[in-house]
């Protein structure tokens, strides 16, 4: 079954995370760079949001927008926040990006009754093709970089974090699997460009 | 996007500017009830000296604070009549600018303690007749805020939309926060810090030590005789050097000499020397020693670190934090751990260090930055309901 998301103009991976999300939520988005997912969660949620951002520009064009956002990296940024201060927490997009993985989605579940985690997928037929036939670094369109000017530092499929959320007790409560503007069921570490997933506690797992 | 980005361009021309300005003055505590101080002793009668620019509106709910520095006074905007040189924060105050005056209220006030028209300690004693000197009070950030207070109870403002202020304005911003935090909105601390550091403590015993040194001090008494000159220059030029950077003095001065040689005696060689002694020159025409001593002790006594900024949940004052990459003097760290602290008890925080190589001094010239950030952040806190931010009301 393949789902055509409306075509409105909002980008596909911020939608499918806005449909995550219950009205009137605290939500931190860590990574927020313009705002743009932040802004839409005001509008279709009226969900109180806040934002960690490392680039001077992304933070004005964030406060012209009138959202509050603190500069920071991500890793260091997440530390103040007392136990359970967001309903959600957002690492969309970043987590390729992040080389204390596992310490990171802990630090987010502690802060976050619920973690969102978007990535793009290493193991796309594009990506496979690029590097199994081609012989070439993979380059798709959800990893548009070559490979010397990649900020990406973790290569990873779908698989391999289900894997991951398995072996270290992140509940996976919801996925959506992404192919441009669809989202896809069938066969998705193969034919998904990127996954968003939604994290919780395993129950009893010392909360 | 362009009309945006084009307002964000700071104004310079004279159709931004407010004019002719003129300070006013508020006495207060001066019947049976003095105001009270955090040390413990009392001061009575106050005087503030304050300037406002724009109209309060009929709701009385567009109202801004801005607050002075060091040195700093109620003139922050517009021209006086007599002189040349507009207010301190000109480049930000006035029709279209950041603190836009088609818009809101701004109110600045010299703090007590000072020598620009509010109490301090070259007024008269009422009891001695003479200026106060060292008889003085020692008064604190809380109490300058406190006098604040009266004023704005006076101006019949219920709650300020807006404390904003660099440097030790930024401290009594946050104070404002921790003293009266159902009373303000926002607050936008630039360039501040919670408490000062041993370094910090350290600058300023050294500009005390040097007025002090001064044989014209005269234990704070010098008020017939003519003011520690010397002293309070020095002090200045210690100041100086603290509120820029070295990529800024080297930008300024480099090593360039003022006559072209070295002149094998102790006059002012190079071009960074003349600078300091005319800064040092200048500011004993305009400041007392005196107030000097005591407001750079004011601001080594405050300390809001720990809980005493937000002392209790549910405060909805909302924050925006600005420091400067090259500010040494207050270091970004310091702002950090102001986010920190707001983190810590989830109040609204936006943060931003901007690229600056002027030091200190780029809270009062490096305007673009500021200029977009404060706009924006004021624009969205008048229009009342956070952005359209949810309410979240889940904790």
């Amino acid at each position: 079954m393949e789902t055509a998301i409306i075509d409105n103009g909002i980008r596909p991976d911020h939608q499918i995370i806005s449909d995550m999300i219950d009205p009137g939520s605290r939500v931190l988005d860590l990574g927020c760079g313009t705002g743009d997912l932040m802004h839409l969660l005001t509008q279709q949620k009226n969900a109180w949001v806040q934002g960690i951002e490392l680039d001077e520009q992304a933070i004005y064009e964030c406060v012209r927008k009138g959202l509050s956002v603190c500069q920071s990296d991500i890793e260091s940024g997440l530390s103040e926040y007392p136990d359970r201060s967001f309903d959600y927490v957002i690492l969309n997009q970043s987590l390729q990006e992040i080389r204390k993985v596992f310490f990171l989605l802990q630090e987010t579940l502690r802060v976050g009754n619920r973690v969102i985690v978007g990535f793009p997928n290493f193991a796309h037929i594009n990506a496979r093709v690029c590097l199994g036939i081609g012989g070439l670094a993979p380059m798709t369109p959800s990893l548009p970089y070559r490979w010397y000017d990649t900020p990406n530092v973790r290569f990873l499929s779908i698989s391999d974090f289900s894997g991951f959320c398995a072996e270290k007790g992140f509940a996976v409560e919801r996925v959506r699997y992404l192919n441009g503007q669809k989202t896809i069921t069938f066969w998705p570490n193969l034919r998904a460009l990127s996954a968003i997933f939604l994290l919780s506690p395993r129950k009893g797992a010392g909360r | 996007m362009d009309t945006l980005q084009k307002t964000d361009m700071v104004a310079v021309d004279t159709a931004h500017s407010l004019g002719i300005v003129e300070t006013q003055y508020l006495t207060f505590a001066d019947g049976s009830e003095p105001l009270k101080l955090e040390s413990g002793e009392t001061l009575g009668p106050v005087t503030i000296a304050y300037e406002t620019y724009g109209t309060l509106d009929k709701t009385r709910s567009n109202a801004i604070l801005v607050l002075h520095a060091l040195s700093g006074d109620a003139h922050a905007a517009g021209l006086h009549r007599d002189e040349k040189g507009p207010g301190w924060w000109d480049a930000m105050i006035g029709p279209g600018k950041p603190f836009d005056t088609d818009r809101y209220f701004i109110i600045c006030s010299n703090v007590i303690g000072g020598c620009k028209g509010s109490t301090g300690p070259s007024s008269l004693d009422p009891k001695t007749g003479k200026p106060y000197g060292t008889d003085f009070p020692f008064i604190t950030i809380a109490d300058m805020v406190d006098a604040q207070r009266h004023l704005i109870d006076y101006l019949g403002i219920e709650r300020l939309l807006c404390v904003s202020g660099g440097s030790m304005g930024g401290m009594q911003a946050l104070q404002w926060v921790a003293s009266y935090p159902e009373r303000v909105r926002s607050a936008i601390p630039i360039a501040t810090a919670l408490k000062h550091s041993p370094q910090q403590i350290a600058f300023n015993e050294v500009i005390r030590q040097s007025i002090m040194a001064d044989p014209a001090w005269r234990e704070g008494h010098y008020y017939e005789t003519g003011q520690p000159e010397k002293g309070l220059s020095v002090a200045r030029m210690i100041g100086h050097i603290t509120f820029m950077s070295d990529q800024s003095m080297e930008e300024k001065f480099s090593r360039k000499l003022k006559k072209g040689q070295f002149s094998f005696n102790f006059d002012a060689d190079f071009e960074v020397e003349g600078y300091l002694r005319y800064r040092g020159a200048n500011f004993v025409k305009r400041f007392d020693a005196n107030s000097y001593l005591y407001i750079t002790k004011a601001m080594d006594y405050f300390d809001l670190s720990g809980s005493r900024l937000i002392s209790r949940s549910g405060i909805d004052t909302s924050f925006l934090v600005i420091s400067f990459q090259s500010d040494w003097l207050y270091p970004s760290y310091q702002s950090q751990e102001i986010v920190r602290l707001l983190k810590r008890k989830l109040v609204d925080a936006t943060y931003c260090e901007l690229k600056s190589t002027y030091g200190h001094d780029a809270f009062l010239v490096e305007l673009e930055g500021q200029t977009t950030l404060i706009r924006h952040f004021l624009e969205r806190t008048y229009s009342g309901q956070r952005n359209g931010n949810g309410n979240g009301n889940h904790r």
